[in-house]
C-alpha cells in the first residue's frame, strides 16, 4: 500500500516509529481535507511517500502546495504521505472519494499500516452534518471529540482541561428505546468505520470533527485545524493574534467555485 | 438545508458519499448479495487480449520502449488521422470490457464510432507500441486495465506518452473560459522525464481524472 519516495541518499523517510499520524476523512464539506491542506502548506512538510491503492477515484495535477516556479512541477495524486520528523508527525491526504465498494478494504489496509508502522497515534479530521445535530447541540461549540479507550487513558485528562466537548452518542432507536445509545456520524465517510476498528484493534486513535454543511468550507478547515493546534500546538498560538492568519493556505486554493467570470456577463 | 421556497433538500455532499449507501454497505450480506456481487464483478472484468497469447501474456513480458496511449475519441481519431495506417501498423491487441457506459466490440476491425480499446505495434520497431482506447474505462475498471496492460510489460526504459482531452469548461483560471482561445494544449510530466515538452505545464488548481489520471 506504502510506496516510499526514493530521494536519493539519506534516511528513507519512511520511518514512522512512535509518530503521530494526521489523516482526514472525505466527509462533508471535505473540512478535513481543507484543514489537512493547511498543516501540509504551513508546516511545509516533504513528500515521503504515496499509497498505492485501487480504493479512490483517481487524480493528479501539480504541486498543489507549490510556492515558486520550481516547486511548482512535481506531480500530485490521491493519497498521499508528507512528514515532519521534527515534530514526529506524518500526515496522509486524501484527495479523492472512494471508488464504490471500496471504502471497507481501504479502512483495513490503512489500519494494518499504521499497526506495521508503529505509529504511536493516529488523529483524524473530520465533520459532520450541521443539519443533522439535536436541540443540544444546536448550542455552543460546534467542534467534538472522540478518544479510543486506550487514548482515553493517555490524554482524557487534557481534553478535559481544554474544555473540549465529547461527541454525544444517539440513542439506537429514538422514541421507542432511548437507553441505548450508539455512535452517529452522519456526513463522516468512513470516520465511524475507523474510529470502532481502531477501538476493537487497541489502536490509539482521536477523531476532531466539526459540524457544517455543503459550500464555502474554507472558514471550517480553519476552525477545525485551529482546534487541533490546541491540543497538539503545530505551530505558536499567540494569545492576541488572529490564528487564521498563522497558517498558510495553499495554492491550489485559488479558484475554488471556477474561473472567473465573463466580463460580458455584467 | 431549506431552499428558497421553503421546502427541505439534501443536498449533495462533495464528500462523494451518499449516507443511504453507507448504511446498505453497514447492512449484512447474505449468500445472494455475494453471489450477485460476484456476478457483477465478473461482467466488470476486463480482458487484455495479445495476439501471441490467446489469453493474458503467459510468462513473457512484452518489450516495450515506448508507449502511446490515446485516450477519448478526439485522442483516439488524431492517432488514426496522422499516425496509424495498415504499412507500418499492426494490431496486436484488444482490451474487452463492459460497463454501464459502453462495451467494446470484439473485433479489430473498427468505425470510429464505435467503442474500443486496440493496441499497435510499429512493423519496423516492434518495441513502440499504440493504444487506442475510446472506450470509457469506468472508475472501479481503472486499476485493472493498468494492472492487467502493464503487467504484460517490461517496464524498464519504457517511455509513456498518454493524450487525452477535457473540456475547456473544467480548466480553471483567472479570466473567463469563455474568452480563451481554445483548443490548447498542457502537460504534466513525472520528474523522470527529462525531454523537452512541446507545451506549458498543468497550473494548479487544476487536475486530470480517470484513467489518464489512472
Amino acid at each position: 500500500m506504502f510506496v516510499p519516495c526514493c530521494r536519493g541518499g539519506g534516511s528513507p523517510g519512511s520511518d514512522f516509529k512512535g509518530f503521530t499520524l494526521l489523516m482526514p476523512a472525505v466527509s462533508v464539506g471535505n473540512v478535513g481535507q481543507l484543514a489537512i491542506d493547511l498543516v501540509i502548506s504551513t508546516l511545509e512538510m516533504t513528500k515521503v511517500g504515496y499509497f498505492y491503492t485501487d480504493c479512490l477515484v483517481p487524480m493528479v495535477g501539480n504541486n498543489p502546495y507549490a510556492t515558486a516556479e520550481e516547486n511548482s512541477v512535481e506531480l500530485s495524486i490521491n493519497a498521499e504521505v508528507y512528514s515532519l520528523p521534527s515534530k514526529k508527525l506524518v500526515v496522509l491526504q486524501i484527495r479523492s472519494p472512494f471508488i464504490k465498494n471500496k471504502y471497507r478494504p481501504f479502512c483495513q489496509t490503512l489500519l494494518s499500516w499504521v499497526k506495521s508502522s508503529q505509529c504511536a497515534r493516529v488523529v483524524v479530521l473530520s465533520s459532520s452534518h450541521a443539519y443533522q445535530r439535536d436541540d443540544e447541540q444546536l448550542l455552543g461549540t460546534p467542534l467534538r471529540y472522540l478518544l479510543t479507550p486506550d487514548l482515553q487513558k493517555a490524554v482524557g485528562g487534557l481534553m478535559q482541561e481544554l474544555n473540549w466537548k465529547e461527541m454525544e452518542k444517539r440513542a439506537a432507536y429514538p422514541g421507542v428505546n432511548d437507553a441505548e445509545k450508539v455512535l452517529h456520524i452522519p456526513g463522516g465517510g468512513i470516520t465511524k468505520l475507523l474510529f470502532t476498528e481502531s477501538c476493537s484493534k487497541g489502536i490509539h486513535m482521536a477523531v476532531l470533527l466539526k459540524f457544517c454543511s455543503e459550500g464555502d468550507n474554507i472558514p471550517d478547515a480553519f476552525a477545525l485545524v485551529n482546534y487541533l493546534n490546541e491540543w497538539l500546538q503545530l505551530i505558536n498560538s499567540e494569545v492576541s493574534a488572529d490564528l487564521s492568519s498563522q497558517w498558510k493556505v495553499p495554492s491550489s486554493w485559488r479558484l475554488l467555485f471556477g474561473s472567473g467570470l465573463p466580463p460580458a456577463l455584467f | 438545508m431549506a431552499t428558497f421556497f421553503g421546502e427541505v433538500v439534501v443536498a449533495p455532499s462533495r464528500a462523494g458519499v451518499d449516507d443511504e449507501e453507507w448504511a446498505e454497505e453497514a447492512r449484512e450480506e447474505t449468500a445472494e448479495d455475494r453471489e450477485i456481487r460476484s456476478e457483477l464483478e465478473k461482467k466488470r472484468e476486463i480482458d487484455v487480449l495479445w495476439s501471441w497469447k490467446s489469453e493474458g501474456c503467459g510468462d513473457k513480458a512484452l518489450v516495450c520502449s515506448r508507449l502511446i496511449l490515446a485516450i477519448g475519441h478526439s485522442a483516439a481519431a488524431f492517432l488514426s488521422s496522422f499516425i496509424l495506417d495498415s504499412v507500418c501498423w499492426e494490431v496486436v491487441g484488444v482490451v474487452k470490457l463492459w460497463n454501464e457506459w459502453c462495451r467494446t466490440s470484439n473485433t479489430t476491425n473498427v468505425l470510429p464510432t464505435d467503442s474500443f480499446c486496440l493496441f499497435y505495434r510499429l512493423i519496423p520497431d516492434p518495441t513502440v507500441l499504440l493504444c487506442q482506447c475510446s472506450c470509457y474505462v469506468a472508475e472501479d475498471q481503472q486499476f485493472q486495465w493498468l494492472e492487467k496492460v502493464f503487467g504484460c510489460m517490461q517496464k524498464e526504459g519504457l517511455q509513456v506518452t498518454i493524450l487525452s482531452t477535457c473540456p475547456v469548461a473544467d480548466y480553471k483560471t483567472q479570466e473567463s473560459t469563455l474568452t480563451l482561445p481554445s483548443p490548447f494544449l498542457k502537460a504534466l510530466k513525472t520528474k523522470e522525464f527529462k525531454e523537452h515538452i512541446c507545451c506549458p505545464l498543468l497550473e494548479q488548481p487544476n487536475i486530470v481524472r480517470d484513467l489518464p489520471a489512472a
